[in-house]
């Protein structure tokens, strides 16, 4: 059933660092579809985070360019471009202003199929939205908002962890006939390097890929949180002699409940991890179907390492984000339960 | 008179209102089709020794003594009308001169919708369908405005402009199936009465949140005029949507953005009990537009060629410019809000009474007809006779058919069935096998799976 792409290592690629796998993306979707636009804040220029660089002059102002700074007027029109037929990659400057734009998404573009009795869709609609912490980003800079639309059926919520990553993933939701949001974790947008094919590929959507395989316990995270949770497992394997499978989970919504089951059926034991604030963030949903499916499987109740229940803090945030030592003391606590 | 003319250039006072807009490319005015993108820099190269203003921000000239504007309430906007409430044309330059087959489609398509609106509503007291709106004394708003759209013009409507749906083309039976939400609704039954849609008919399909589609309106415009097939969008909307946060979304982008777009805004005096002294303090919605740098005019909404001569210009216009037009149709709902509402306990029955009998746009245009001799008592007799028989059997129809597969509660969500989807579905069959008797299956479509 696993349907991972494998590239041909011995097509072309180039060393990006995560925005200009976006980048490359956005230049390969403009190439080959020509009804494609790319609009929001400052994205003419390039955008706040250089993910647009370069495509402006490439393929005109009439395909990318700024709107008015609004983001329920950004998500609007750009639904209404993907129900008149174009592909529309709507940018919002950071996920912690999407916000205003949330009626849209949620009360429109999700139902939009649903409600018209699938006669009108703005299934070729893209939310790109940088997300997570970056250090000093505080309460406005460093969210991570894919619970709120975790519980909204028609829409689809994705997040990589790394260039190759983002840029299979984000071709995949700009083909995939939903609407989705794609999530770019902005700490990774300079930090994360590595090898990407120029041509365009796709990593498939609700597919949640398994890092490193294990026995004893698995670990279950999406974005930045992955590099934490690799660590977590070298430390785990060096100190404690324990053995953890390592998923990503990619997509949220609609999420792989097969894989992350399978695993917890395998190990006994499931820690999921995020920066997201613990109560009614996505760890939640996941730990609650785990126990329905793998109940008389689990040697230990599941752990949430998450943020606290509060604002994301400035100078506080060494001690708010759920870190490796979090993650490797609840590992502890799991295997000596 | 600085204020004055000033405040002329802020309200465009003049009927044939250019745009005010000091430094603008003399290529904007010109009646061809240019796609031009942004026209923003139009100010001239920094030069500070002159004593002119160097702002990005406003093309103006600098004043010397502290005066705000005064907002002109007390005479706004003027109307644009073509006939008095008599029906009689006040200036004959300004009359479409539509043929007589064309008029009379106006007036019947008017009249039918006021019979469907009068037997649905009725309905809905009966506790045959859930829910109703009407759309009385707003018929002139919807007739003219489609009439003087392509068809393949894209519409996006609020809730009150069925009769654009119906000037179209959209059958009776389709309007019941989705007031019924049986199994022949487009809609596949999934929302509350009123909220249709036709993509054959490029009207996109109608939803609850208010203003929600002036953004998107913009948008689709937009994609349109990338495309270059002569396709202009509408987007309906009322007075009191027009506070939302989305209205000014989608004015501002339309502006910004250049897009083939008319907004029409139905000012009908109520959101539902909220009066437009309690909407807004300004003059209206049309004294909005210039704020947006986007032409507006305020038309008389039940004359239905003043109606019908503004749109058709503004699609014109929006369609050779590409830039976006405000219309603002004053009408008055005569009508409750929806079924929900019993509007005599916010507004006098004198007031309605005074609309219904005196300013209604069906009178004003049998008038006209009449006058013309297009249109005799026996024609109206034997029309009304015929129109409420058509509606009566439709919704006979209507009534007798089945709703649809319970099935069709899990798709669509998504493009594709998803497998939580599908374990869900899965498990209310089964559910319902068992508990069989506590569902009202026979009032569906078999229940196939």
């Amino acid at each position: 059933q696993k349907r991972r792409f494998t590239f041909n290592l011995n097509c072309p690629t180039q060393k990006m660092n995560l925005f200009q796998s976006i980048t490359s993306a956005l230049d390969n979707t403009l190439a080959s579809d020509p009804t494609a636009v790319i609009f929001g804040e400052d994205v003419a220029f390039g955008g706040v985070f250089r993910c647009t660089v370069g495509l402006r002059d490439k393929y005109g102002k009439d395909r990318v360019f700024n709107t008015p700074l609004c983001e329920q007027g950004i998500v609007g029109f750009g639904i209404g471009a993907a129900v008149a037929g174009a592909t529309a990659i709507a940018e919002i400057q950071f996920a912690d202003y999407i916000y205003p734009a949330f009626d849209q998404i949620v009360n429109e573009a999700a139902k939009y199929r649903y409600r018209s009795g699938n006669l009108f869709d703005c299934g070729s609609l893209t939310i790109r939205a940088p997300w997570g912490c970056v250090g000093h980003g505080s309460l406005y800079h460093s969210q991570s908002p894919e619970a709120f639309f975790a519980h909204c059926p028609g829409i689809k919520v994705v997040i990589p962890r790394s260039p190759v990553q983002a840029k299979g993933l984000l071709l995949s939701c700009i083909a995939d006939k939903n609407p989705c949001i794609f999530f770019e974790p902005k700490i990774l947008y300079r930090a994360a390097v590595e090898q990407v094919p120029e041509e365009p590929y796709i990593i498939p959507l609700s597919q949640a890929e398994i890092l490193q395989e294990g026995s004893d316990v698995t670990l279950v995270a999406w974005g930045t949180q992955i590099h934490v949770m690799k660590e977590v497992a070298a430390m785990a394997q060096e100190k404690l002699g324990v053995s953890c499978e390592v998923i990503d989970l990619q997509t949220i919504l609609p999420w792989d409940t097969e894989t992350i089951c399978k695993s917890v059926v395998k190990t006994g034991r499931l820690l999921i991890s995020h920066e997201a604030p613990i109560t009614g963030g996505f760890a939640a949903e996941i730990s609650s179907t785990v126990q329905e499916e793998c109940f008389l499987n689990l040697e230990a109740p599941i752990s949430r390492v998450c943020g606290y229940d509060t604002p994301f803090p400035h100078i506080f945030e060494p001690f708010y984000i759920p870190d490796k030592w979090k993650c490797f003391e609840a590992i502890k606590k799991m295997i000596n339960y | 008179m600085a204020a004055v003319s000033s405040m002329r250039k802020m309200y465009g006072l003049c009927f044939h209102a250019v745009r005010q807009t000091a430094g603008r490319k003399a290529s904007r005015l010109l009646q061809h089709r240019a796609f031009r993108v942004t026209a923003v820099h139009q100010q001239q190269p920094f030069d500070s020794s002159l004593e002119k203003p160097q702002f990005p921000g406003a093309s103006a000239e600098f004043v010397d003594h502290l005066e705000f504007i005064q907002p002109n309430v007390i005479s706004g906007i003027p109307i644009y009308r073509v006939m008095d409430r008599q029906g009689k044309i006040v200036n004959p330059s300004e009359d479409p001169q539509l043929s007589k087959e064309t008029v009379l489609n106006f007036y019947q398509n008017m009249t039918l919708l006021n019979t469907m609106d009068r037997i649905l509503y009725e309905s809905q007291r009966q506790g045959r369908i859930s829910f109703y709106m009407t759309n009385y004394g707003e018929e002139g708003t919807h007739l003219g405005s489609a009439a003087a759209l392509d068809p393949h013009d894209l519409v996006f409507g609020q809730y009150r402009e069925a009769g654009v749906l119906m000037y179209r083309g959209f059958p009776l039976d389709l309007f019941m199936a989705q007031c019924y939400a049986n199994a022949d609704d487009l809609g596949k039954g999934r929302q509350m009465p009123v909220h249709y849609g036709s993509r054959d008919l490029n009207f996109v399909t109608i939803s609850s949140p208010l203003a929600t589609q002036l953004p998107q309106a913009a948008g689709a415009a937009y994609a349109m005029k990338r495309e270059n097939l002569n396709r202009a969008v509408i987007c309906y909307f009322g007075e009191g949507a027009a506070s939302e946060g989305d209205a000014h979304a989608g004015l501002n982008f339309s502006a910004t953005l250049e897009c083939p777009l008319i907004f029409f805004c139905r000012n009908n005096g109520y959101a539902i009990s909220t009066p437009t002294s309690e909407q807004y303090r300004g003059d209206g919605i049309a004294a909005r537009g210039p704020g947006y740098g986007m032409l507006s005019i305020r038309v008389d909404g039940n004359d239905v060629f003043a109606v019908y001569n503004a749109t058709k210009e503004a699609r014109r216009r929006a369609v050779a410019e590409n830039q976006p037009f405000l219309i603002e149709a004053m009408t008055y709902r005569i009508g409750h809000h929806s079924t929900s509402d019993d509007s005599s306990a916010y507004r006098s029955v004198d007031e309605v009474n005074y609309w219904d009998k005196q300013d209604h746009p069906i009178s004003r245009l049998r008038h006209y007809m009449t006058a013309r001799g297009w249109w005799s008592e026996d024609d109206e007799r034997s029309w009304r006779k015929q129109s409420r028989k058509t509606v009566m059997e439709a919704f006979e129809r209507a009534e007798k058919r089945l709703k649809p597969n319970p099935e069709l509660l899990f798709t669509d969500v998504y493009q594709e069935m998803t497998p939580n989807l599908d374990k869900q579905r899965e498990s209310l069959w089964r559910h319902v096998q068992q508990y069989k008797e506590h569902y009202p299956l026979d009032l569906y479509d078999k229940y196939q799976h």
